[in-house]
């Protein structure tokens, strides 16, 4: 199936290699597909309103025009309307200073913050308020948590309101024709080793699926292994070089040398990545951008690269 | 000020940024350098290094044993350092049972503790507890006195400032309405005016065992609190001590490089010591020059012409098909590249403004895994 025709998506990785651009690019494919899409940031970073050019985003969702919408996880908001439509609490205004105390439970004790957050967007999905609903969520050291929690709670917790729900969360989430998780690295040593010990935590202690990953900032291959033994031994003819394209030609092979050498390292990495993968698990390659353009220009450039991959327009 | 000059007044190095910049190699660099050119005893605390980094500076089986990088390690890559250089990595589980056993009041307490089944769960999430794990290890060996200098890789966080923030959030934990009410007795709860509403929906919402069972963990958890808040009181101190010094390391990208500047800002602003910037894996700045544009030019018109290609690949003993692929694709493509440095070149200048000093290191054609990848690193710093 494809990845866009499932309801909830997790998008996850190190910090540092682009989840939030990914996610925005996810978005914005989505919607420019025709389905009713809602991104959501969970980390509070603030960086996905940048990053699709608007303003940062908060928990009432917004349009952001062409059917797609954002929003940003909070678990104060997320508690008060929790209490406002399953507590049916008359006078939500009354809890103010207990929402504080609230926050401070959720803090302390296991599973309580994270179902709030998790809650929620099975919530939206339950609801069908959106076809999709695309997560910017936790880095990869938070999001099994996140993911777990609902399981947690149901182990933690014997009776309750909340134990009951976590029955309808665990079938959103466990399923993997409605949610999926897609983890986002670089072809670098850290990314890659996190994302390989991701899977195996997530595979361990959660019934969530992890549907693809990216493969972000990934350097084209321009030279077969002949032409790239040429590259490497370039400035050994530095002179003749600048012969012919003057003295600044050296500046111009060491770019080359350094780019090619980290396409090389790259490579290497990836083809460990893949090695660890199990072949259903697709990687989806999003090429280094060399640009000076950021926010929506960016992630447009991303969704165009992802769409190739995932042969959506 | 040169690094030498920051690294030999300081006692403390603390690294911080945010993730996937570099942080670990890079504290470790900095520690090799004031063992290698300046002596004394030198620990790096590091908090999630790759493995093949762990292995090379001996730590990773140990928790949080100090392991001594040897001598052998160092003659291998030709070096004799003038000091030792010791390297320990934070293990959380191992640092929590250490401070329960230190600030538990009694046998008891200590054993209840340990053996809690949401204890577990709970030291492995709450207030920040890898951030405040940093820190107070940090002070633990500093207290020791064991070293001339400990340089400490900060935690992956959400937010960078979630490590600065960590020993007053430990602080104000103890003194929160939570732990309050959390451990009255459960029925003069209920029967408390201001707090029924709240226990009535908590108990709806999560159940009243699941509130017992955290209840009576934190009664227990409580009997601590005296060593924890002077502890977390003295970690905090240690953050603005003079001896201490922040290091905010970056890459010039644009989302990494943001969060350097508002780090580096807040340091300021809460009046600890920024002692350096350093901006990592950064493109040679001659990428930018002119001459390197208008060679890049040339040598595109060059390439079509078959002397060039020609003269290249007789020297090079290579196929001059190829010769002349190669050099069309290196000249057409340089300008990507120089474009990138460009872009580094102004956002290390806003760095600049900001710190007493930045520094560069290049951007390495492979990856940092080795004492000598480190030395190459320290190379670049000391520039």
């Amino acid at each position: 199936m494809d990845l866009l025709d499932r309801q909830l998506i997790f998008v996850t990785g190190k910090g540092g290699v682009g989840k939030t651009s990914v996610a925005a690019a996810l978005g914005l494919l989505a919607a420019r597909s025709g389905r009713h899409t809602l991104v959501c940031e969970m980390d509070g970073k603030g960086a996905l309103g940048p990053a699709l050019d608007t303003v940062a985003l908060e928990f009432e969702p917004r349009a952001l025009g062409d059917g797609l919408s954002g929003m940003a996880m909070n678990t104060e908001d997320a508690l008060r309307e929790y209490l406002r439509l399953f507590v049916r609490l008359p006078l939500v205004a009354r809890i103010g200073p207990l929402a504080r105390t609230f926050d401070f439970v959720a803090d302390a004790a296991p599973g309580v913050k994270e179902i709030l957050g998790v809650g929620k967007l099975a919530y939206e999905v339950r609801e069908r308020h959106y076809d999709i609903v695309i997560v910017d969520a936790e880095a990869s050291g938070h999001i099994v948590a996140q993911v777990a929690a609902p399981r947690v709670i149901s182990e933690l917790v014997q009776v309750g309101m909340v134990r009951d729900q976590t029955r309808w969360m665990l079938d959103i989430l466990e399923d993997p024709t409605r949610t999926g998780i897609v983890v986002v690295t670089t072809p670098e040593e850290m990314p890659i080793a996190e994302t390989i010990d991701l899977l195996g935590r997530l595979d361990a202690q959660t019934g969530v699926a992890p549907v693809a990953v990216v493969a972000n900032r990934v350097l084209p291959a321009l030279f077969d292994r002949k032409e790239s033994d040429v590259v490497a031994r370039l400035d050994q003819v530095e002179d003749l070089l600048a012969g012919a394209a003057g003295p600044g030609v050296r500046e111009v092979v060491v770019a080359a040398q350094l780019t090619e050498a980290r396409r090389a390292v790259g490579a290497g990495h990836l083809e460990r990545l893949r090695g660890a993968l199990p072949d259903a698990l697709p990687v989806l390659y999003v090429p280094e951008l060399f640009t000076r353009a950021t926010g929506r220009r960016v992630v447009a450039l991303v969704a165009e690269a992802l769409g190739q991959e995932l042969d959506v327009q | 000020m040169t690094l030498d000059a920051l690294l030999a007044s300081k006692e403390m190095v603390l690294v911080c940024g945010s993730g996937g910049v570099g942080k670990t190699t890079l504290a470790a660099s900095m520690a090799l350098s004031a063992a290698v050119h300046q002596g004394g005893k030198v620990l790096v605390l590091t908090v999630d290094p790759a493995k093949r980094l762990a292995d090379a500076l001996g730590v990773g089986a140990l928790g949080n044993q100090a392991t001594r990088v040897s001598a052998e390690a160092f003659e291998r890559v030709g070096v004799t350092p003038r000091g030792e250089l010791w390297a320990a990595m934070l293990d959380t589980k191992a640092g929590w049972d250490d401070l329960i056993r230190r600030h538990a009041p009694n046998a008891e307490v200590r054993d209840s503790v340990l053996s809690n089944p949401l204890y577990q769960n709970i030291t492995s999430r709450f207030v920040h507890s890898h951030d405040y794990l940093a820190m107070e290890q940090l002070h633990e060996v500093h207290a020791s006195g064991g070293y001339d200098l400990v340089v400490v890789d900060t935690p992956p966080s959400r937010n960078a400032l979630d490590v600065l923030d960590a020993p007053s959030r430990m602080v104000e934990f103890f003194g929160s309405r939570l732990l309050k009410w959390l451990t009255v007795p459960y029925r003069s709860r209920l029967f408390n005016v201001a707090s029924k509403p709240f226990t009535q929906i908590a108990d709806r919402v999560l159940g009243s065992h699941f509130l017992q069972d955290i209840a009576q963990f934190f009664i227990l958890f409580q009997a601590m609190e005296k060593g924890f808040v002077a502890r977390a009181r003295e970690v905090e101190a240690l953050l603005g001590d003079p001896r201490t010094t922040f290091v905010v390391v970056s890459t010039l990208e644009a989302a990494p490089a943001h969060e350097a500047v508002f780090l580096a800002r807040e340091l300021v602003h809460r009046d600890y010591q920024l002692g350096a910037i350093v901006a990592n894996r950064v493109m040679p700045r001659a990428l930018t020059s002119r001459a390197a544009s208008t060679s890049a030019k040339r040598l595109a018109e060059a390439a079509g012409t078959t002397t060039l290609a020609t003269d290249v690949a007789e020297a090079l003993d290579a196929d001059a098909g190829d010769v002349a692929n190669v050099l069309t694709e290196v000249a057409t493509r340089f300008h990507d590249v120089a474009l990138v440095a460009t872009r580094e070149a102004e956002r290390r200048a806003e760095l600049a403004s900001l710190a007493p000093q930045v520094l560069d290191v290049e951007a390495l054609q492979s990856d940092v895994h080795d004492l000598s990848g480190l030395l190459a690193i320290v190379d670049n710093l000391r520039r």
